[in-house]
C-alpha cells in the first residue's frame, strides 16, 4: 500500500534502531537511569505496541507512554452525564466507538445501550447530523470527544447544523487540550523524562509552534512524529541526537502532514465555535486550569450542557487506581497495582484499560517489552 | 411445525402458491397461509420426495451415512447476519456454507442439513425467496441435501428481519482423527488465503461508514479443498474455520487446547490492499475480521510444503501459505512476529473491535 509501505520497511527500521543504539551509547553512561521519552499521543502508543517497538530498542532506553489518549483521560462522572443525557426521553445518543466501554460509576455506555437507551456508535459527528436531520422528531446528541484533532470536525458540523438550522442537535463538548496537559505534566514534582514525541495529529491542527514552551521553559526537546513505526523510530532517533547535541528544540518529522502554523481552516473553524474552560478534569491527573473547551454562547442552541440538566457528576477515582502515576511516567503499566488482576480489559477499572491506546490495555493486548522471556508481561495472569 | 423436504423433482407435486408480498403472522399460524409460504417458497427451492405426505422428520439411509465413515458428525449453528443481503452471498449462503464447514474441518463429509426460519412480520416474500434459492443454490455447490425444516413468524420488532438456523450431519471417515488440541511444536499454521474478507465485506454493506467498498464476502465451502489437504499432509493434526473472531481467535483457541505457544508472521499474512485499506482507515485488526470461508490448518513441519502445494491447486486454496509456526513457549500464548521483527501478543478479542476515534 502506498505511503505505508514505505514507513513499515524492515530493512530502514534496522538502521534506524543501530542508529538509536548507536547514538544512545554516547548519552546513556553519563545517566544514573535508563533515557526516558515519552510519547503523548495515545495513537503512538498503539504503533510501538503493535509493531513490537520496544523489543527493539536498548534498555537504556525507556518510552513512557503519554496522556494524549482522550478515552483514557476521560473521568468517571462525564460517562455519568453521558447516560443522563441518554436518559431524556428522546435522545439519541450518538458517540465514537471506543468511548462505548468507558467505565461510568454504575455503569457504561455499552451497558446503558444494552438497558435500553438509544446509544448509537458514529464515526464522524457529520453522520450525529445527518441522524438528527433524518429523525426530526428526536433529539440527538454527539459526544464531542477528543484533542484538537477531533476539535475541528465537531466546529465544522455545528457550524452545519447552525447555516441549516438544524433545531434536534446537539454536542456534549468534552474536547481538550494538549497543551495545558503537557505542561501540567512538566511541572509535576519528580519528573524523570528526558524528551517528548509530539502528537503528530493535534500537530496537524495547531502546528508546531505551540509546543515552543517545552524547549523554551523546560529544557526538553520534543520531536513532532508521525504514526507509522518508521515515523516512531526516527522520532526517537531525532531526540537522542538533540540530547547528545545538548540541544532542546522543537522538531518537525511528520513534515509530510504537520505545517509549522497548523491547518488554519481548522483553527478558524475552532475559535469561532469554542472558548477555554476555567478548568477540566482529567481522570488520573485531576483538575488541569484552561485544558477543556466549551460551546460559545452564540452556540447554546447546540450545546447539550446548555439543553439537558447535566449533573455534571463528581466521581472520585476507584482507590486502587494508579492510572495518574502511568499517566506521568512513574510507573509503568504492569507496575499498577490492579494491572491484569482487579482491571483488565474485560473489566477496566482504569480507563488506560479501555481504549486500545490506553498505555495499560496495549500493554496488555500486545504484551509490551517481549524481552528475556517476557517476564514483564503479565506477571498475573 | 416441521416439514420434511428432499432434494428430488418437485415438478410432480402440486405446490400451493403463497398470496400478497409481505410475510405476516398469518404465515406462521399454522393454517393455509403457512403451508402455502412452505410449498412455495421452500419446497420450491429446497425439494420435496416425490408426490408422498411431508412427514415430522427427515428419514435417513444409516447405510449410506455408514459408507462414508465410522462416526456421526452433528452440528448446528444460527445466522443473524445485518445486511441480509451483502456482496459475495446472503444470510442463506452463509447458513449452508457456515454448517457444512463445521462439519468439514472435523474431517467429516457433510450430507444433510436442516433449516429452521424465524422471520419478522412485515418482511418482504421476495426477500425470503431470494434467500432460499441461495440456500439451494449452496446446498448444490456444497452437495448436501436440506431434508427437514420449520418456519416461524414473529411480531414486528421480535427478530431482525429473518433469523436462521442450520444443523448438519456428516459422517467422519475411520481413521481420521482431527483435532484443536493435537498442535505439537515444529507444526506449520496454513491458511487458504486472504484473510478477513468477509467481516470487511459485512462492514461496508452496513452502509454506515458510507465507503464504497469493492471487497466481497469469501464464503464458500470448505469440504472439497480439506479433502485435498488431508491427501497431501495426512498427518495434519487439526483444522478450524476462521469465522467470527478471525485468525487471531482460532489460532488463539488451538494454542490453548494444545498447551503450545504460536507465532504468527505479520509478512506472511495474506491481507488484500482493499482490507488493509479498510483496516487502516477505521483502526480496526484484519487478524480479528470473520472470515467464511478460510481455514487455518495445523500441518506437521514436514508434510507443510505439499499441504501448501496442493491447497494452491484448489479454487479455494490458490493462496494458501504457511503464516505461522507452532513451538513449547508458554502453553496458550500467541505472539506475532512484526513487519519490523518486533515481537507482541495476539490475545483473543474482548468484546467488538470498536473504531479508534482518531
Amino acid at each position: 500500500m502506498k505511503y505505508v509501505d514505505e514507513f513499515r520497511d524492515r530493512a530502514r527500521a534496522t538502521v534506524l534502531t543501530a542508529e538509536i543504539a548507536r547514538v544512545l551509547e554516547r548519552i546513556a553512561p553519563t545517566r544514573q537511569r535508563p533515557i526516558k521519552i515519552m510519547e503523548v499521543c495515545g495513537g503512538h502508543t498503539h504503533s510501538i505496541f503493535r509493531y513490537g517497538i520496544e523489543g527493539l530498542l536498548p534498555s537504556s532506553l525507556e518510552l513512557v507512554h503519554g496522556p494524549g489518549c482522550p478515552v483514557c483521560v476521560l473521568p468517571m462522572g462525564r460517562v455519568d452525564d453521558c447516560i443522563a443525557i441518554a436518559e431524556h426521553p428522546g435522545v439519541i445518543f450518538t458517540t465514537f466507538g471506543d468511548a462505548m466501554r468507558v467505565p461510568g460509576s454504575r455503569r457504561s455506555l455499552l451497558q446503558a445501550k444494552a438497558d435500553g437507551l438509544d446509544v448509537r456508535m458514529v464515526y464522524s459527528p457529520m453522520d450525529a447530523l445527518a441522524l438528527a436531520r433524518s429523525n426530526p422528531d428526536r433529539e440527538v446528541v454527539f459526544f464531542g470527544l477528543g484533542f484538537e484533532t477531533t476539535m475541528p470536525s465537531t466546529a465544522l458540523t455545528i457550524l452545519a447544523a447552525a447555516a441549516e438550522g438544524v433545531r434536534n442537535f446537539s454536542v456534549f463538548c468534552n474536547h481538550i487540550t494538549i497543551v495545558p496537559t503537557l505542561k501540567a505534566i512538566l511541572d509535576s514534582p519528580g519528573l524523570e523524562l528526558d524528551g517528548f514525541l509530539g502528537p503528530g495529529h493535534v500537530s496537524t491542527v495547531i502546528g508546531t509552534a505551540p509546543f515552543e514552551f517545552v524547549a523554551r521553559h523546560y529544557h526538553r526537546p520534543l520531536v513532532v512524529a508521525g504514526f507509522e513505526p518508521l515515523d516512531v523510530l526516527q522520532g526517537i532517533w531525532m531526540v537522542l541526537v538533540q540530547l547528545a547535541q545538548g540541544r532542546a528544540e522543537v522538531e518537525n518529522q511528520y513534515a509530510r502532514v504537520v505545517a509549522q502554523r497548523g491547518n488554519r481552516q481548522a483553527l478558524a473553524a475552532v475559535s469561532e465555535v469554542y472558548e477555554l474552560r476555567p478548568f477540566f478534569e482529567w481522570r488520573g491527573l485531576g483538575s488541569i486550569d484552561h485544558s477543556g473547551v466549551r460551546l460559545r454562547p452564540a452556540f447554546a442552541a447546540f450545546d447539550a450542557e446548555v439543553r439537558f440538566a447535566v449533573p455534571n457528576a463528581q466521581i472520585a477515582d476507584p482507590k486502587a487506581c494508579q492510572c495518574g502515576e502511568v499517566l506521568k511516567g512513574v510507573l509503568r503499566p504492569h507496575e499498577c497495582k490492579v494491572f491484569g488482576t482487579a482491571c483488565t480489559p474485560e473489566t477496566p477499572l482504569g480507563a488506560l484499560m479501555v481504549s486500545s491506546e490506553g498505555a495499560c490495555a496495549a500493554s496488555y493486548q500486545y504484551g509490551g517489552r517481549l524481552r528475556t522471556g517476557g517476564s514483564l508481561l503479565r506477571v498475573v495472569r | 411445525m416441521t416439514a420434511v423436504l428432499r432434494p428430488a423433482a418437485v415438478d410432480d407435486r402440486v405446490l400451493r402458491k403463497v398470496s400478497g408480498a409481505r410475510v405476516t403472522l398469518a404465515h406462521g399460524g399454522g393454517g393455509k397461509a403457512m403451508k402455502d409460504l412452505i410449498d412455495d417458497v421452500f419446497v420450491r427451492a429446497f425439494g420435496a420426495p416425490g408426490d408422498a405426505p411431508l412427514e415430522d422428520q427427515a428419514r435417513l439411509d444409516l447405510a449410506a451415512l455408514a459408507a462414508d465413515g465410522d462416526r456421526l458428525a452433528f452440528t448446528t449453528d444460527g445466522y443473524v447476519v445485518d445486511p441480509l443481503e451483502f456482496p459475495g452471498g446472503d444470510i442463506g449462503t452463509l447458513a449452508v456454507y457456515g454448517t457444512v464447514n463445521d462439519l468439514a474441518v472435523g474431517g467429516a463429509r457433510p450430507r444433510f442439513l436442516s433449516c429452521a426460519v424465524i422471520l419478522e412480520e412485515g418482511l418482504e416474500l421476495a426477500v425470503v425467496r431470494r434467500i432460499a434459492g441461495s440456500m439451494a443454490d449452496a446446498a448444490r455447490r456444497a452437495g448436501v441435501a436440506i431434508v427437514t425444516g420449520d418456519t416461524k413468524v414473529v411480531p414486528r420488532g421480535a427478530c431482525d428481519k429473518l433469523f436462521v438456523t442450520t444443523t448438519g450431519i456428516g459422517a467422519i471417515p475411520r481413521g481420521r482423527e482431527l483435532g484443536v488440541g493435537r498442535a505439537r511444536p515444529g507444526d506449520t499454521v496454513i491458511v487458504n488465503g486472504w484473510l478477513g474478507d468477509h467481516g470487511a465485506a459485512i462492514l461496508g454493506a452496513r452502509g454506515d461508514l458510507r465507503l464504497d467498498s469493492p471487497i466481497t464476502s469469501d464464503c464458500a465451502p470448505l469440504h472439497e479443498l480439506i479433502e485435498v489437504l488431508l491427501a497431501a499432509a495426512p498427518g495434519t493434526r487439526g483444522l478450524r474455520d476462521a469465522t467470527r473472531g478471525g485468525v487471531a481467535t482460532v489460532v488463539n483457541e488451538i494454542a490453548a487446547a494444545s498447551g503450545v505457544a504460536i507465532e504468527l508472521d505479520e509478512h506472511a499474512t495474506p491481507l488484500r490492499p482493499e482490507v488493509r485499506g479498510f483496516c487502516e482507515l477505521l483502526g480496526l485488526d484484519p487478524l480479528y475480521l470473520a472470515n467464511e470461508g478460510k481455514l487455518v490448518a495445523i500441518v506437521p513441519a514436514a508434510e507443510a510444503d505439499a499441504a501448501v502445494a496442493a491447497m494452491a491447486e484448489h479454487p479455494l486454496g490458490k493462496g494458501s501459505v504457511a503464516i505461522g509456526t507452532v513451538h513449547d513457549g508458554q502453553a496458550g500464548r500467541v505472539t506475532m512476529r512484526t513487519l519490523l521483527g518486533g515481537q507482541r501478543i495476539v490475545d483473543m478479542l474482548i468484546g467488538e473491535q470498536l473504531p479508534r476515534i482518531c
